[in-house]
């Protein structure tokens, strides 16, 4: 009996992906183009050799990306216990979140998010 | 249930982390386009962290679940620590305005490769080791590279990442193997594994050879040295030195901590495997060390060789080897750290002189610099009073005691032979004359203050060795409950 909140979740889960897929099928005009028919990647080509060659812009994007993966990863089971752990939790988080803003902040400052 | 969390333990990691913090702030404030006062700002960090140290002294607690200790051992290696970096940040300052390289991530980068180290002599679990290793080394691979442009700088930056990758990497499935043959990367808890007959188990004994592996490297031991001469030479000196002192200082101290408190009751077996490795470091570094012709690469040849020295204290272990080797580090930062400051004062046709033969004539010209430099050399060769003399007799002397004597005998006669190529720089600089245009010094104010401080560091211990060594042996204490 306790798995079926997890049940309904799946069940939820699954309906909202079936009717993003199916009701578009049903509905929706069909105008199609090469563009919209291929696979999609991130505006990328998805058909490329690979020892082909790219910027390396993309690897300190992917750094900055971190920041932010690692502060939910800490953050997420942070909130799960957060009554527990009281004023002392709090300050502990936000000197965490302070030291990660601070890397952002120096990202930032140093032009590490414009592209060109 | 909460750990629990002291502050205290790592009060001062903290505080060069906190420092380096500020130093990311201040150096996005629009300034005049010098970065001096980062450096002033780094310098007060690391001071602040040895009087944390000082403070500290004396207590012994575990923190976090045992993740952290703090001891002596930690206290005393947070010292040798700051000054390796604090003569870093002081040798630096004019060294990078002159060469076009003056940034303010430099000075933060040394500052978190030393919260790497702190961590690293502080570490009770090898998971935390690896974590400060990490946190040092990264630093350090930016910083290796720092003259970028340069061919040699890409090569040094480059061959120190691939490699210290791959040392990682030997490091980290150690610790999963210790992991596995002992249920625990808790060094304790590892200790009592061992005497309850862990030791006897091949998973164990292969995890603690690719620990030696991951130590080896950054100790650069032979035969995980390879990478030494060729980073070393790329390096900006002042990296050099810091990597030469600093990084060496916290790995021993790592390595010191496992095989004192997790692997002590098979000193027997493991001192087997240091005994090699100290007398393959010391002959091949002194052997090759006689044919360079570029300081920094001779240089580079005998911190290998004194990692030789270093790990004659390691084997014979105890309060006396382990002490030796405490005090043999202080020894070591001061005397490497002032012969790197002044390589990096000489300039010849507006270059780096970094030849043994730019040497020739210093001393009619710059006599001071010459005797400093004289005097750093005599204690890397060993002779009295300078510090070196004192602290290769406490690391060979220990080695007698616990019944070495072959492994002191082997020491000595490497001495003997290093004592060439060291006198011969100081034979190029009093008997030689120059040819060409001549080798400069460039004054610069904060580094002949970094060179006062190693040169009372080289003299002090040298003549007032022993309340230094009393501090050395009184801080291995701990690790032998």
């Amino acid at each position: 009996m306790e798995y079926v909140s997890l049940l309904m979740v799946f069940a939820v889960a699954a309906g909202v992906a079936g009717a993003l897929m199916g009701i578009p099928l049903l509905i929706a005009p069909k105008r199609t183009s090469p563009a919209k028919q291929a696979p999609f990647e991130c505006g990328k080509d998805p058909v490329a050799v690979a020892e082909g060659r790219f910027a390396i812009k993309f690897s300190t994007i992917a750094i900055f990306f971190i920041i932010f993966d690692i502060e939910l990863l800490f953050v997420w089971p942070w909130a799960t216990i957060y009554r527990t752990l009281g004023w002392f939790g709090f300050v502990e988080m936000m000197v965490f979140l302070g030291v990660l803003m601070l890397g952002f902040l120096y990202i930032w400052k140093k032009r590490g998010l414009e592209w060109e | 249930m909460l750990p629990l969390i002291s502050f205290r333990a790592i009060a001062p990691g903290m505080a060069l982390a906190a420092t380096a913090c500020l130093l990311l702030l201040l150096d996005l404030l629009p300034t005049r386009g010098r970065k001096d006062h980062l450096a002033v700002v780094g310098l007060a960090g690391v001071v602040l962290s040895m009087i944390l140290s000082l403070g500290l002294w004396g207590s012994d607690e575990r923190a976090f679940n045992g993740m952290v200790r703090l001891d002596g051992f930690a206290l005393f290696f947070n010292l040798v620590i700051g000054f390796a970096t604090g003569l870093v940040l002081l040798l630096s300052i004019d060294y990078l305005r002159r060469q076009g390289m003056e940034s303010g991530e430099f000075y933060i980068l040394v500052l978190f490769s030393a919260v790497g180290m702190t961590l690293m002599a502080g570490a009770g679990d090898l998971i935390v080791i690896f974590l400060g290793l990490e946190v040092m080394s990264l630093s350090l691979y930016v910083l290796a590279g720092w003259f970028e442009g340069r061919l040699e700088a890409g090569e040094a930056s480059m061959k120190y990442f691939l490699l210290g990758a791959f040392a990682s990497g030997f490091f980290l499935y150690g610790i999963a193997l210790i992991f596995g043959a002992t249920g625990s990367t808790n060094l304790d808890r590892i200790a009592v594994a061992v005497a309850g007959g862990a030791a006897r188990d091949p998973l164990l004994i292969i995890g603690f050879g690719l620990l030696v592996a991951g130590f080896g490297f950054k100790i650069s031991s032979v035969p995980f040295h390879m990478w030494t001469a060729d980073v070393y030479q790329g390096a900006p000196t002042s990296v050099t030195a810091l990597i030469a002192t600093g990084s060496k200082a916290a790995a021993f101290a790592a390595l010191l901590r496992v095989l004192l408190s997790a692997l002590r009751t098979v000193q027997p077996d493991w001192a087997v495997l240091f005994w090699g490795l100290a007398v393959l470091s010391m002959t091949a570094g002194n052997v090759v060390a006689l044919a360079q012709q570029n300081i920094k690469r001779m240089l580079a040849y005998s911190s290998i060789a004194h990692a030789g020295y270093i790990l004659v204290g390691v084997v014979a272990g105890g309060a006396l080897g382990g002490g030796g080797v405490l005090f043999y580090l202080l020894v070591y930062t001061f005397t490497t750290a002032g012969a790197f400051g002044v390589i990096l004062l000489l300039e010849r046709d507006g270059r780096e002189a970094v030849a043994v033969s730019d040497l020739a004539g210093l001393a009619t010209r710059h006599p001071v610099l010459a005797l400093t430099f004289s005097v750093f050399l005599l204690s890397l060769v060993g002779i009295p009073p300078t510090a070196g003399f004192v602290g290769k007799f406490y690391l060979f002397g220990a080695a007698v005691r616990t019944g070495y004597v072959w492994l002191a005998v082997i020491g000595v006669v490497n001495s003997a032979i290093a004592a060439y190529y060291y006198l011969r720089l100081i034979v190029f600089m009093y008997m030689r004359e120059p040819e060409g245009s001549p080798t400069v010094l460039v004054p610069s104010l904060p580094a002949g203050l970094a060179l006062a401080v190693a040169l009372w560091g080289v003299v002090q211990l040298g003549v007032l060795p022993a309340p230094f060594l009393d501090l050395a042996q009184a801080a291995v204490i701990p690790l032998l409950r």
